[in-house]
């Protein structure tokens, strides 16, 4: 199995889309965040402080580096899966539309070890992604802005001390690279059903922005709807942040985004072992 | 001990409303050089992705070393190497790279043993380079590398020469009589040249509409029926009415190449001594019956 999966790193990690993203988010956030340095701080302080300066008293540097990577996580978190996509929606549609799964599959090698290597290594993908986004959000912001206490703004105003943030930020990661596994795993899934890349990348986007409508309208029916969707669940990686942190809530949140991702994988597994190979 | 390497068992594919394969039962044994012959759509290709497990029968099983396809797959594959249509590879990974992923999904290889095999193809000088950048002869050629690379007892080829140049072509014919010959390896071989398949094949079925038409040793299906022989002589307007005084000869006609008459091929010789006894110098007597003509024959229902 470490073979299978040491092959598909190789067939993963050599190809020139894998880096479009990383290409993507290292040209995106040194320009926003030099476009902060060069005024845009300003903005931020002129909505957010003149406000919370009518009732608080605002001192040391509050717009700093841990604050603009909590911002940048909570504005990504959508544009993220767009990357995820390219490479988890090729991952087994992109074999039947060049033909190898041909040559793959006519080995004494069960299909259901061929996909997992394949799973795995689309997680690794996805959590080296993930990682990789927020390593550089953080270390550019904290380089172009500095250190200092994060200043949270959700169910209340929530000040949380610079000794404690290195922990809580590594748990908001853990909890959005679960989030993200999903994503990748909702397109592995559609990825399993087709021979054409693109569609599992169209398809796992659909899902997601109709999810993000369905749990924003305040109807009935659709907050009715909320609980069943897994970009509900999204958010999870915020509540680190929250005083006190809602352990059984995260809890909870893990255990559904994981029971998510298997049943998307389990799901792409019995279609792919019946699946029969035309291209 | 059964000597039969690969047998299908009422073999059958349905699509929706369109059978592909109809009960399909065939036999290949221990070193056979088999022909798989069908036009277009006759089935030939399901037949072999259902053969190595990439369809899925809708009805019926294979059997490969007497292992059923249905209960262990695992088994059954192990022993088998094939390529199915166009070779495919992962273009932006060399041919080195591919070999050692596609090659070693079972068991480790080793550097020496996929460049031993690259070289046998003739890609040892291009084993670094990217396979997108190779031309489809060098693909197919790249195919059979992995192949060897196997060491298989059964090798599966679907259309193995398509687009080889005459020495290409060549030199995967030499190479598959030389495993079969030296090594005692099995081969299924699906082709739409059919010299191809007359020049190499121990047996042969053909099918047509998914349904086996006929299968036997390319021999006797060749002499099976009437042939027809090209006569080639100095004086062909007088050897044309010395054949008509004979009634055995009844069919003879003037032809472009020469006279042609309907005749089995093993009167031949008789005919042969008709004309040089009659004094005619006879250049050539060449039999007309090819498989082209067997398998047009038997497809436009000419033939049973």
């Amino acid at each position: 199995m470490i073979r299978l999966i040491w092959f598909e790193m190789i067939k993963t990690f050599t190809r020139w889309r894998t880096y479009i993203g990383f290409i993507a988010f290292a040209i995106i956030v040194p320009m926003v965040v030099t476009g902060l340095k060069l005024g845009g701080q300003n903005s931020f302080k002129r909505s957010l402080l003149s406000l919370l300066q009518n009732d608080f008293i605002i001192g040391g540097n509050v717009l700093n580096g841990w604050f603009f990577g909590f911002f940048f996580m909570g504005a990504l978190w959508v544009h993220v899966p767009i990357v995820l996509t390219i490479v988890a929606g090729d991952q087994i549609a992109g074999e039947g539309n060049a033909g190898t799964f041909r040559f793959l599959l006519t080995h004494s090698v069960s299909r259901t070890r061929i996909i997992a290597a394949k799973f795995i290594v689309t997680l690794i993908y996805t959590a080296v992604m993930v990682l990789f986004i927020g390593g550089l959000t953080i270390g550019l912001s904290l380089w172009a802005f500095g250190g200092g206490d994060l200043l949270v703004i959700r169910k209340g105003i929530l000040v949380i001390q610079e000794a404690r943030l290195p922990y809580l930020f590594l748990m908001a990661y853990g909890l959005a690279t679960l989030s993200m596994f999903v994503v990748s795993s909702l397109c592995f899934l559609f990825s399993a059903f087709t021979d054409n890349s693109i569609g599992p990348i169209i398809a796992t986007m659909a899902v997601i922005i109709v999810s993000i409508i369905i749990i924003s309208l305040p109807f009935e029916l659709f907050q009715a709807i909320r609980p069943y969707l897994f970009v509900n669940y999204f958010d999870a990686w915020q509540k680190v942040f929250d005083d006190p942190v809602p352990w059984n809530i995260i809890r909870m949140d893990i255990s559904i985004l994981t029971g998510f991702m298997i049943t998307f994988f389990l799901t792409a597994v019995v279609y792919f072992s019946r699946k029969d190979i035309l291209s | 001990m059964t000597d039969i390497i690969l047998r299908t068992i009422n073999l059958t594919k349905r699509y929706k409303n369109r059978l592909a394969v109809d009960h399909l039962n065939i036999e290949v044994r221990q070193g056979e050089i088999f022909g798989f012959l069908g036009p277009n759509g006759a089935g030939k290709s399901t037949t072999i992705r259902m053969i190595l497990h990439l369809i899925f029968p809708t009805e019926g099983d294979v059997e490969i070393f007497g292992a059923s396809l249905k209960e262990t797959r695992h088994r059954a594959l192990g022993n088998v190497g094939a390529v199915v249509e166009k070779p495919a590879f992962y273009g932006h990974l060399s041919a080195l790279r591919n070999m050692e992923i596609l090659g070693g999904l079972q068991k480790p290889v080793t550097r020496r043993r996929i460049m031993k095999y690259l070289d046998r193809v003739g890609l040892a000088d291009r084993a670094d380079d990217p396979v997108k950048t190779y031309s489809h002869g060098m693909n197919q050629r790249l195919g059979l590398a992995l192949i060897l690379l196997k060491e298989p007892q059964l090798i599966i080829l679907d259309e193995p020469t398509t687009g080889l140049d005459p020495q290409g072509m060549k030199e995967v014919r030499e190479l598959i009589l030389e495993l079969s010959r030296e090594r005692g390896v099995t081969v299924l071989l699906s082709s739409h040249l059919l010299y191809e398949v007359e020049m190499i094949a121990t047996k042969m079925a053909i099918i047509h509409h998914g349904r086996l038409r006929v299968e036997g040793s390319v021999h006797d299906l060749l002499k099976k029926g009437p042939s027809e022989v090209l006569i080639k002589t100095d004086r062909p307007a007088e050897a044309m009415q010395f054949l008509k005084t004979n009634e055995s000869y009844g069919s003879a006609r003037i032809h472009s190449d020469g006279i042609k008459v309907e005749l089995d091929q093993d009167r031949i010789p008789e005919l042969n001594r008709h004309l040089v006894n009659a004094g005619f110098n006879v250049n050539a007597l060449v039999p007309q019956r090819t498989l082209e003509t067997y398998f047009l024959n038997l497809i436009e229902g000419r033939e049973a």
